[in-house]
């Protein structure tokens, strides 16, 4: 059963912005909205530069679906999070619930009135027919149920960001890493990617003077 | 009578503090109550190149995974 997530390798993201483009273009995001973006620690520091573009992530015990006073969130089959914009009453819970900034509120008026949520759909669409005119208008493209995977991982020139059944990218990351031969150390990697042999722990950081 | 208060306090207060469990359920055209479909009930696309089964999830699965192995650029250069 796929289970879709993304994934965002920092040792290969260049800081293009070429996910953001491609899902701005791919879904038609109005102006003001980002529904991915990329973050960058340590601008400038030679050699401690790292990026990674982020979206919302599908969490399979999702923050924004618990506190939506409206319940209009859902989540499908293929472990998507998506919502009803006929039910959002733009109130921004779940901007202050989600841990990753995903939901956006398109802005309008002299008073900044916040529009209906607009997020991140794994290229899923949202509640319209699949593929009509209407999905499209307020959820953008269903590129799922055309067989493909959303724009961003797909467009990614670097393949930083890896997007699709979890299961899947997760044994593309793993590959990676261990041919690069670093990147088991990164804190979480057992609990996310498994220890490699029952039993075995990630290689401790050595000790850095300060 | 302030007994009486406490327990009205814990059993109403706090109702509004449970959390739903979060479980996919698919009936009759909706989730958990929202209609959407399913991206393997639709065919695939005339001028594309992925192929699947209307309405076989199985085979939906097999060409997303498919799909997603291009990603890989160890496997796509054989590598």
């Amino acid at each position: 059963m796929a289970r879709m997530k993304f994934l965002c390798d920092a040792e290969r993201c260049i800081e293009c912005n070429g996910c953001v483009t491609a899902c701005k273009q791919e879904n038609e995001v109005p102006w003001g909205v980002n529904r991915r973006r990329v973050v960058t620690i340590n601008d400038g520091i030679v050699g401690a530069e790292k990026s990674i573009s982020v979206a919302c992530m599908h969490c399979s015990d999702a923050p924004c679906m618990a506190v939506c006073p409206v319940d209009c969130f859902y989540r499908t089959d293929d472990g998507v999070v998506l919502h009803d914009k006929d039910l959002c009453i733009g109130c921004g819970y779940c901007f202050y619930a989600c841990p990753f900034g995903a939901p956006q509120f398109p802005q309008a008026g002299a008073f900044g009135l916040r529009g209906k949520m607009d997020k991140c759909t794994f290229c899923a669409g949202g509640p319209e027919p699949d593929r009509s005119e209407a999905e499209f208008q307020k959820y953008g493209r269903n590129r799922l149920s055309e067989g493909k995977l959303p724009a961003c991982a797909e467009m990614c020139s670097t393949k930083a960001l890896l997007g699709g059944d979890g299961d899947v990218i997760a044994d593309i990351y793993r590959d990676r890493v261990l041919r690069r031969g670093k990147g088991s150390e990164v804190w979480g990697w057992g609990t996310a990617y498994g220890p490699g042999r029952p039993g075995a722990q990630p290689p401790q950081q050595p000790a850095t003077k300060s | 009578m302030s007994r009486l208060l406490v327990v009205f306090v814990a059993l109403f207060g706090l109702a509004a503090c449970g959390e739903k469990e979060q479980v996919v359920v698919y009936k009759q055209g909706k989730y958990q109550g929202k209609p959407d479909g399913r991206s393997w009930d639709n065919e695939p696309l005339a001028y594309g190149n992925a192929k699947w089964t209307k309405g076989d999830r199985a085979s939906w699965e097999a060409e997303i995974k498919a799909r997603n192995d291009t990603q890989n650029e160890n496997k796509r250069i054989g590598n």
